[in-house]
């Protein structure tokens, strides 16, 4: 941090945009009002694989007001250059839309229909007719040929394993599920000439620009994104997916503004997921709890077409101390759309499995599960043999006991009833990789006191506007109020994804180093100045404090930044921030951690589960917002509970069809299923990690939660149940 | 886009000849008290092109509701939710498209005092009706006191639900269904917040609804 007072940094401010959000005038993608717009409605593939073998679009054409329907047959071929500044994933080859006539999955857009109004291009969508010649699709995971695995080893797991004492040997899966942001997934197109702009829900400006201008063949500064709000993503929004690419085609043939918003039913399969997992884990260890080998061996799906991984790997090799570790992770390709990140991707899963076999291991020995995990806490990451940067899980662990009552827990399972309901208590470990990336902003402080600073972020959710906001007024020694925080445009300075728990990290060091920058450029003015009241102070004496700079030691010493600009004809003083990333060989090992804790209660006869109350204890570094990293971990919980119970993207095997797209039967919590949760961070901050000592916690709330489910129903039950959601039938 | 307060509306039976262009039909839009709402967003100037014109009209019907204690006559495509009125002819866009299926809340309006969901509506069915939506809920600068306790209690991340959760809790008090939170969480669940609000936003329509 810097050596200012923090005023606005770690206070329980409320949001900034929040006035924008609660009278509806925050405008999300589909919401900008751009003249002539015209729209466009995407016909999905009625089939899981194979070719079209003709297109009628006749009773498209003749209804009124539809302008074109476009598809492979008429659409303009596409450079569709490569784009590593992307999250494409780097093997496979991304979907090239209407390009050919093969189609790769069921719903693969295969035709769009623009016309002048929704009414229209919806009905005119429905009358194009495909037919097809179609192969039986491959799309369940547990028979399908899995690619050559990644692997990892230290010491000899299969060894350790033959010759431990105690032994858990158990398969875990784990359902596909669907962001289902509140948002819907659109795009604004517009062309002029060779510019394009486009108003997109993405949670990263840059990349949809770089994807757009590969795709499209045209420079990078020639296509400009807008995305100042984002309606929920959870990772969705991290890649430019092929319908914001269909909405500028559209608009390019057209030669009209078009706007496309995916229905609901279509986010199910235009745009990625959280790979459903098939995962075996076995542990190995002595009398004690203390453990010898862990064996990971996981498959889990993607596309035909594109190779998709994530970080599944880390939480089982830096989690635990465990001399012999070995993963092997497959890929399975199926002819399904691509995956990608959802949010504590591979970790979320990754814990799951490991904390629901911790606490099998737990029951096995008679161990307490908090008791057993403390045994097996590492001095340092096993995995790169480097010091953690912090790590204060125990503290996690202790905390949360206390606070949740875990010496009320009955060890015995099936052991408290009250009434009908079974009650038991769970925990589970979570753990998420502190990332960080290079990023840029500016910094623009005017002559009349106020400043604006700019970052192509995002925020969709946690309160980027907010907390950039609180690092800037602190660092500029300003108020919250004198302060204007604008990102979701690409001509604005570039930071990474909104993802990954890493734009405080990234994008707010860049702010800070921005903002102190800008301060020492005025308190150089003035104690240079011989008509300041500074003049000749020390600048390393002098702090700034609502839009006033004077000495540490003597606040009646000196004037206010407005005085000084205008005394020196300065109309405006200025910074660009930037953030260089982490150092290229690293010296820690970074991670941010939670204990989660969860009490249920179920049915004896039904099966119900009743999530009563949860904790979380987040061992995150330093907190800039904390009544928004109440709602990030409220939220995360919530968003767990989901994983655990109830979200399950469900494919008919026969011809790849998503039975339950839409939010009626693909089920997320709603209100009457969230009940108490509880979030506690410990103070403190990571100086190693980044200048503002953050850790992240978009990601880190949500790991960990589920296994804490899972754990407190086998307490309560005595059943364990190996596979995610935790449905009303696994208890019966 | 012609305004036409009092000019009689101009039905599907007049025929293409005699009948709207598409220009009128599609938003045409008049509020009572001079304010002429810009309807037009959705490319009625816009359309000198050929390929639209050729076409025949598409059914539409006239309706006069009352929005936000504007009035409003309208010709629309008898197919238009009232949730794609208000988004793409009104410029309203606060009610939200969610699901455009029931499903998730984020569409709620109320009509004529009750709770509703716009996406289901067709708006042909709402003649004489009254909409509240979240953009009549402020009094001016003022804002209504559930969405000022929505502010307080941090009760929103995105704000994508939110306008669809604050119309529906302003439904809920008024129900007097707010009694206790498991009564407040019963009715309030019909609205889907993904951000994982619910925890806050039970305290915020506690907080309106004069329980804290």
């Amino acid at each position: 941090m810097s050596p200012q007072p923090q005023a606005a940094v770690g206070a329980p401010l409320s949001r900034v945009e929040g006035r924008l959000k609660v009278t509806g005038k925050a405008p999300y993608a589909a919401e900008h009002d751009i003249k002539g717009v015209v729209h466009a409605v995407i016909v999905d593939a009625s089939i899981g694989r194979g070719r079209i073998t003709s297109i009628d679009t006749d009773d498209a054409l003749a209804q009124p007001g539809v302008l074109k329907v476009i598809h492979h047959g008429n659409a303009p071929k596409l450079p569709y250059k490569d784009n590593p500044a992307s999250n494409n994933p780097p093997d496979g080859r991304r979907l090239r839309v209407f390009q050919d006539d093969k189609v790769l999955f069921h719903g693969q857009p295969v035709a769009v229909v623009v016309a002048t109004t929704l009414e229209a291009a919806q009905h005119g969508a429905s009358l194009v007719k495909v037919a097809y010649d179609a192969q039986k699709p491959s799309t369940d995971l547990a028979k399908a040929k899995a690619d050559k695995p990644t692997k990892y080893a230290r010491g000899d797991a299969a060894a350790a394993l033959r010759s431990a004492p105690v032994r858990i040997d158990a398969t875990y899966q784990v359902a596909r599920n669907h962001h289902n942001a509140m948002e819907p997934h659109a795009t604004i197109a517009r062309w002029s000439g060779n510019k394009l702009t486009v108003w997109d829900k993405t949670q990263w400006v840059v990349g949809t620009q770089t994807e757009l201008s590969t795709v499209f063949g045209v420079p990078a500064d020639s296509v400009r994104v807008i995305s100042p709000y984002v309606g929920g993503a959870f990772g969705s929004g991290l890649r430019c997916w092929p319908h914001t690419v269909v909405a500028a085609l559209a608009a390019r043939v057209t030669r009209r503004p078009v706007k496309l918003v995916l229905k609901r039913r279509q986010q199910y399969f235009n745009t990625g997921f959280r790979p459903s997992y098939e995962y075996r884990l076995k542990l190995g260890s002595n009398s004690q709890g203390r453990l010898t080998a862990m064996a990971h061996e996981m498959d889990a799906e993607t596309s035909s077409y594109e190779t998709f991984t994530e970080s599944v790997l880390f939480p089982g090799q830096m989690l635990y101390s465990t001399p012999n570790v070995s993963q092997a992770y497959r890929t399975v390709p199926l002819d399904v759309n691509t995956p990608i990140y959802m949010r504590g991707p591979g970790f979320a899963t990754a814990s799951f499995v490991i904390e629901s076999a911790m606490d099998e291991l737990a029951a096995k020995l008679g161990i307490d599960p908090i008791e057993l995990r403390l045994r097996n806490e590492p001095s340092e990451d096993e995995s790169k043999n480097l010091p953690f940067s912090t790590r204060r899980l125990r503290e996690c662990y202790t905390t949360g006991a206390r606070a949740f009552g875990w010496d009320q827990r009955r060890a015995k399972p099936r052991s408290r009833r009250e009434g009908d309901w079974l009650i038991g208590m769970g925990m589970a470990a979570g753990v998420y990789d502190t990332a960080r990336m290079p990023a840029q902003a500016r910094i623009l402080l005017n002559a009349d006191g106020t400043a604006v600073v700019d970052a192509a972020a995002s925020d969709m959710g946690p309160g980027t506007y907010t907390s950039q906001t609180q690092v800037a007024a602190d660092a500029l020694g300003l108020t919250m109020r004198s302060v204007t925080f604008r990102l979701g445009d690409s001509l604005f300075p570039p930071t990474p994804p909104h993802g990954g728990s890493m734009t405080m990290a990234s994008v707010g060091s860049a702010v800070l180093d921005g903002c102190n920058q800008v301060r020492r450029q005025a308190i150089k003015l003035a104690v240079e100045d011989r008509e300041s009241p500074l003049y000749g102070v020390e600048a390393e004496d002098v702090v700034v404090r609502g839009g006033r700079l004077h000495t540490k030691n003597n606040p009646v010493r000196g004037e206010t930044y407005k005085s000084l600009l205008s005394r020196n004809k300065r109309s405006h003083l200025e910074a660009k921030g930037s953030y260089a990333g982490p150092a290229a060989k690293e010296r820690h090992s970074f991670y941010a951690y939670n204990a989660t804790f969860a009490e249920v209660a179920v049915d004896a006869t039904l099966g119900l589960v009743r999530v009563r109350r949860m904790l979380g204890v987040y061992d995150a570094g330093r907190i800039i917002s904390p009544k928004l990293a109440e709602s990030q971990a409220i939220g995360g919980i919530t968003g767990g509970i989901g994983t655990a119970l109830l979200e399950h993207t469900v494919t008919d095997h026969r011809d790849g069809r998503i039975v339950n797209a839409n939010l009626a039967d693909y089920l997320v919590p709603v209100n009457a299923d969230v009940l108490d949760i509880q979030a506690i961070y410990l103070d403190g901050e990571d100086r190693e990690a980044d200048p503002l000592g953050v850790k992240g916690l978009g990601e880190v709330v949500h790991v960990g939660v589920a296994p804490a489910i899972a754990n407190a129903v086998f307490n309560a039950t005595g059943r364990r149940v190996r596979q995610l959601p935790i449905t009303a039938e696994a208890l019966l | 886009m012609s305004t036409e307060p009092e000019a009689p509306a101009p039905t599907p039976a007049d025929g293409p000849s005699s009948g709207p262009t598409r220009r009128t039909f599609i938003a045409t839009t008049s509020a009572v008290g001079g304010v002429v709402i810009a309807g037009g967003a959705i490319g009625g100037g816009f359309l000198a092109s050929d390929e639209a014109d050729a076409a025949p009209a598409a059914p539409a019907s006239r309706v006069s509701l009352t929005v936000n204690g504007t009035r409003h006559t309208v010709t629309v495509d008898n197919r238009t939710s009232l949730l794609d009125l208000l988004r793409e002819h009104l410029d309203l866009t606060g009610a939200k498209k969610g699901c455009d299926a029931g499903a998730c809340g984020a569409c709620t309006v109320l009509v004529d005092g009750h709770r509703q969901n716009a996406c289901l509506t067709l708006a042909v069915r709402l003649e004489g009706a009254k909409v509240t939506t979240i953009e009549g809920l402020a009094d001016g600068e003022r804002l209504h006191p559930l969405q000022q306790a929505f502010i307080d209690e941090d009760a929103f991340q995105c704000g994508y639900c939110t306008p669809g959760q604050i119309v529906s809790g302003v439904g809920c008090i008024k129900e007097g269904h707010t009694h206790s939170p498991e009564e407040i969480r019963e009715w309030m669940s019909g609205n889907i917040c993904r951000c994982g609000c619910y925890v806050k936003i039970v305290r915020a329509v506690e907080q309106a609804a004069g329980r804290k």
